[in-house]
């Protein structure tokens, strides 16, 4: 056996890795540069969108910009984060050396480039990138998809291989490394919130896997699973799609929910109100998410009794999810409350997730739903929850954590700068599109008519300002790293509960040696 | 801290294997892609199939490495209680994963008999939905041999409808070949089943004797499926381009098929382990264990197969 003193030199260090706090530092930075990468095409986006009519980019370039903007967000920035957070942290916060399986750890990471690289590269194939949506509906993927596609079909077979790794991991980290005392009734709420999540996507992203596969099938070898002249069913697709999508944003929406539940008792100096509600709520909407899918599809002429029970069990989801709102409100309530810039994060990304819920349930409701589909009020809801929900509250957790991470202080006043432009900049760009939506402006389109003109110049503005905020992100993190002031004690935060506190700032290479004892 | 260390966490040294399996999956992959686009879209992907064996003459290599690695580390008992258990939940959670990808192909077959069929064929909608605008005199059986395209005739459908599908001349009886190798899978579950039994007896003979058998009980329906699908393409007519029907029975048994030879060799590779090296002690056997699960898995989703792509 190899000797432990330390990381490896060089690049040898990262492509090597089966340290999991080397593997977080991994995958976050890689999140990083996609984040960067998305936010590129979501601003030639809004640029387009800037006046109406057609001024930057042809409507096929435009098209390929919105399905790449999706999909690199999804899946290269907000998902890879997640698990980065969950390989930094989980460990250190249930008193475990490491990952429970370190060399598969490693492959889960570096499947991610592999898969980017196939993603990007369909930009300068014949026929250009695949511009069907993210959501990559049939016969716009199969029947009349560039050929490009097999390539885009084999990313998302490779993105989906190194999440189910992960997820095994993560599991198997939770269930089996636990240090002695730490039961499941005592673990964090993020740990928590990432056991399930972990086992939402073993479950869901096979099912991704068997949709793509069947795309490959019909554009290749002539099957007719997705063309009715065989006797098969484009909306079949939407239907394996969904039920591997909507579990899908759960899996980015539960660990947010996680990270709030740890800073929020943190700046609050109180402990976690309700804490067992909160491990059942979020399991229920676990649950919830596997028979809800076809509420993305109201009009696809399902039968009454299908738009029924999907609108009925959609808008049960509001409950368990209620349960967590009411509890991170009592848990402020009566606190000691102090705003640095986690906390900020946090508070705001309860708030906007909560408008971002109630849109959620407008859309769940049948008949309305009719009249929205597809407009650009669907974008403004999924982006309070993606970007309000997920986004804010990475944010707010890398504040939370790079002290831990680094042993050194950010500097506040500019993560504060950073949260409030960040919270104009999203506002100003994501709610006026609630009003043209409303208003009929479709989604996925470069032009549109006059009378939207206004609201979505307010729009491009505000995402102009986001954009800024976000490198004003990317340069606090690196003044940090590079410069930050020395903060070496234990507990950075003095509300702050768990073992990842019990260590020294920064933490060390190897953590736990032997196992801690929890009471 | 070195290994030598009060350390009761065994955590691997940094490793070359992981980033070498991607790279190696990377190439496979991106070579598959590009024959399969100059098979579909132009010059036939030569290139690609060429680029496409590199990669998998890598990645066999590779993982050949890494597993020889973990068995090593395992001979040399660097491998705690704990991480056993931690190999044991990962195999677990795999499988689960792969039950949920034929979860995908099953629920495809019951949404298309169940609903899809019966709609085309115009039930369920007040006027006649799109059986009366696009596919006129199409009527829904199981297993659809007739498909809509030829219920209206290739050149009567609506423009935007490419591709041929043309349904099989016969169907696949499940009385055939797809009996004897229900009898064959089932079969090897139960002598893969005796083998563990004689392994944690501690009979290393018995053990070697019944994973033979179940490995030529494997390869038998291996055979059978080669000729099953000469038949279909050959004597029924049934293929991949023969509709729903054909689309749903190749990628239910096609891909069962392909689980099959990956158990086989994971069963193999523990069977040679077994006879050349001396491996598997009655306490100690987490790799024939965990192929053996893997097995019978394999076996779950063939009885699935077996009467709802057969003989429902």
């Amino acid at each position: 056996m190899g000797e432990h003193h330390g990381p490896a030199k060089g690049i040898k260090r990262w492509l090597f890795a089966t340290n999991h706090k080397d593997i977080g530092t991994l995958y976050l930075w890689f999140s990083f540069a996609m984040f960067f990468v998305g936010g590129l095409f979501a601003m030639v986006i809004r640029a387009e969108l800037f006046q109406p009519g057609l001024q930057l980019v042809n409507p096929q370039f435009f098209n390929q910009m919105t399905t790449m903007h999706g999909l690199v967000m999804v899946f290269g920035a907000v998902m890879p984060a997640f698990v980065g957070l969950a390989n930094w942290m989980i460990p250190m916060m249930i008193g475990a050396p490491d990952m429970a399986l370190p060399r598969m750890n490693n492959l889960s990471f570096w499947l991610l480039p592999v898969a980017v690289i196939l993603l990007v590269s369909t930009f300068f194939m014949e026929g250009g990138a695949p511009a069907f949506g993210w959501t990559f509906y049939a016969p716009l993927s199969t029947t009349y998809a560039p050929p490009s596609t097999t390539f885009f079909i084999f990313a998302v077979h490779i993105l989906g291989a190194s999440s189910i790794m992960g997820s095994i991991n993560i599991l198997a980290t939770i269930i089996n490394l636990r240090a002695p005392g730490m039961t499941y009734m005592k673990m964090p709420m993020f740990v928590w919130t990432w056991a399930i999540t972990a086992f939402l996507l073993i479950a869901a992203m096979p099912v991704l896997a068997g949709v793509v596969t069947m795309m490959l099938m019909d554009i290749h070898f002539g099957t007719s699973f997705f063309s009715a002249a065989g006797g098969g069913d484009p909306v079949l697709f939407q239907h394996v799609f969904w039920f591997f999508g909507h579990p899908e944003v759960y899996i980015i929406i539960l660990p947010a929910f996680g990270v709030i539940s740890e800073i929020i008792p943190t700046f609050s100096r109180k402990p976690l109100f309700g804490y067992s509600s909160m491990v059942y709520a979020t399991a229920s909407i676990a649950f919830l998410s596997f028979i809800v899918w076809a509420h993305h599809m109201y009009t696809t002429g399902m039968p009454l009794a299908g738009e029924l029970y999907f609108m009925y069990a959609t808008m049960l989801i509001a409950v368990p999810t209620g349960v967590k709102v009411f509890n991170w409100v009592a848990t402020m309530f009566g606190g000691a409350l102090t705003f640095e810039a986690p906390m900020l994060f946090a508070v705001a990304t309860v708030f906007l997730f909560s408008l971002g819920g109630f849109t959620g349930l407008m859309l769940a409701i049948a008949p309305i739903d009719f009249a929205y589909q597809e407009s650009y009020f669907v974008v403004a809801h999924f982006h309070y929850t993606m970007v309000a929900g997920a986004i804010f509250s990475i944010s707010g957790a890398i504040y939370f954590w790079l002290p831990k991470w680094t042993g050194k202080m950010y500097n506040e006043t500019l993560a504060k700068l950073h949260f409030w432009i960040a919270f104009v900049g999203f506002n100003v760009t994501f709610f006026p599109q609630h009003f043209v939506g409303l208003a009929g402006m479709p989604r996925r389109t470069p032009d549109y008519a006059l009378q939207f003109a206004d609201f979505n110049m307010i729009s491009s503005l505000g995402s102009f300002v986001y954009a800024i905020a976000q490198l004003i992100f990317l340069f606090v993190i690196i003044q940090t790293i590079r410069s930050g002031t020395k903060s070496s004690e234990e507990k950075t935060w003095d509300g702050a509960n768990g073992l990842e506190w019990t260590i020294p700032s920064p933490a060390p290479f190897h953590t736990f040696s032997t196992p801690p004892t929890v009471k | 801290m070195t290994s030598t260390d009060n350390q009761s966490y065994y955590v691997p040294d940094s490793s070359p294997l992981a980033v070498s399996t991607s790279v190696a999956a990377g190439v496979l992959i991106a070579g598959i892609a590009v024959a399969l686009n100059g098979m579909t879209f132009g010059d036939g992907g030569g290139a690609g199939w060429s680029i496409s064996l590199v990669g998998l003459v890598l990645l066999t290599a590779v993982l050949f490495s890494w597993f020889r690695t973990t068995i090593v580390e395992n001979r040399q008992r660097m491998a705690s209680a704990q991480l056993k258990r931690s190999y044991v939940l990962g195999i677990q959670w795999f499988i689960f994963s792969e039950i949920c990808f034929f979860a995908a192909f099953f629920g495809s077959l019951f949404y298309v008999r169940n609903l899809v069929g019966p709609w085309l064929g115009g039930e369920g909608t007040k006027m006649g939905g799109t059986n009366e605008l696009l596919w006129q005199g199409f009527q829904f059986a199981w297993p659809m041999q007739i498909t809509p395209q030829d219920a209206v005739g290739i050149n009567n459908q609506m423009p935007a409808n490419n591709g041929i599908y043309s349904g099989a001349d016969q169907v696949m009886h499940w009385n055939g070949i797809p009996l004897i190798n229900t009898l064959l899978l089932l079969s090897s579950s139960v002598t893969v089943h005796i083998a563990h039994h004689a392994l944690k007896a501690g009979k290393k003979s018995g053990f070697n004797l019944w994973l033979a058998i179940t490995l030529l009980l494997g390869f038998a329906f291996v055979g059978f499926q080669v000729l099953e699908y000469h038949e279909a393409y050959n004597e029924l007519g049934l293929t991949l381009k023969s509709g729903i029907y054909g689309s749903t029975f190749f990628i239910l048994t096609g891909f069962h098929g392909f689980h099959v030879c990956m158990g086989a060799i994971m069963l193999s590779v523990q069977w040679l382990r077994s006879i050349m090296k001396g491996d598997f002690t009655a306490d100690d056997h987490f790799g024939f264990e965990a192929a053996s699960w893997y097995w019978h898995f394999v076996d779950v989703v063939w009885v699935g197969l077996f009467l709802f792509v057969y003989i429902f």
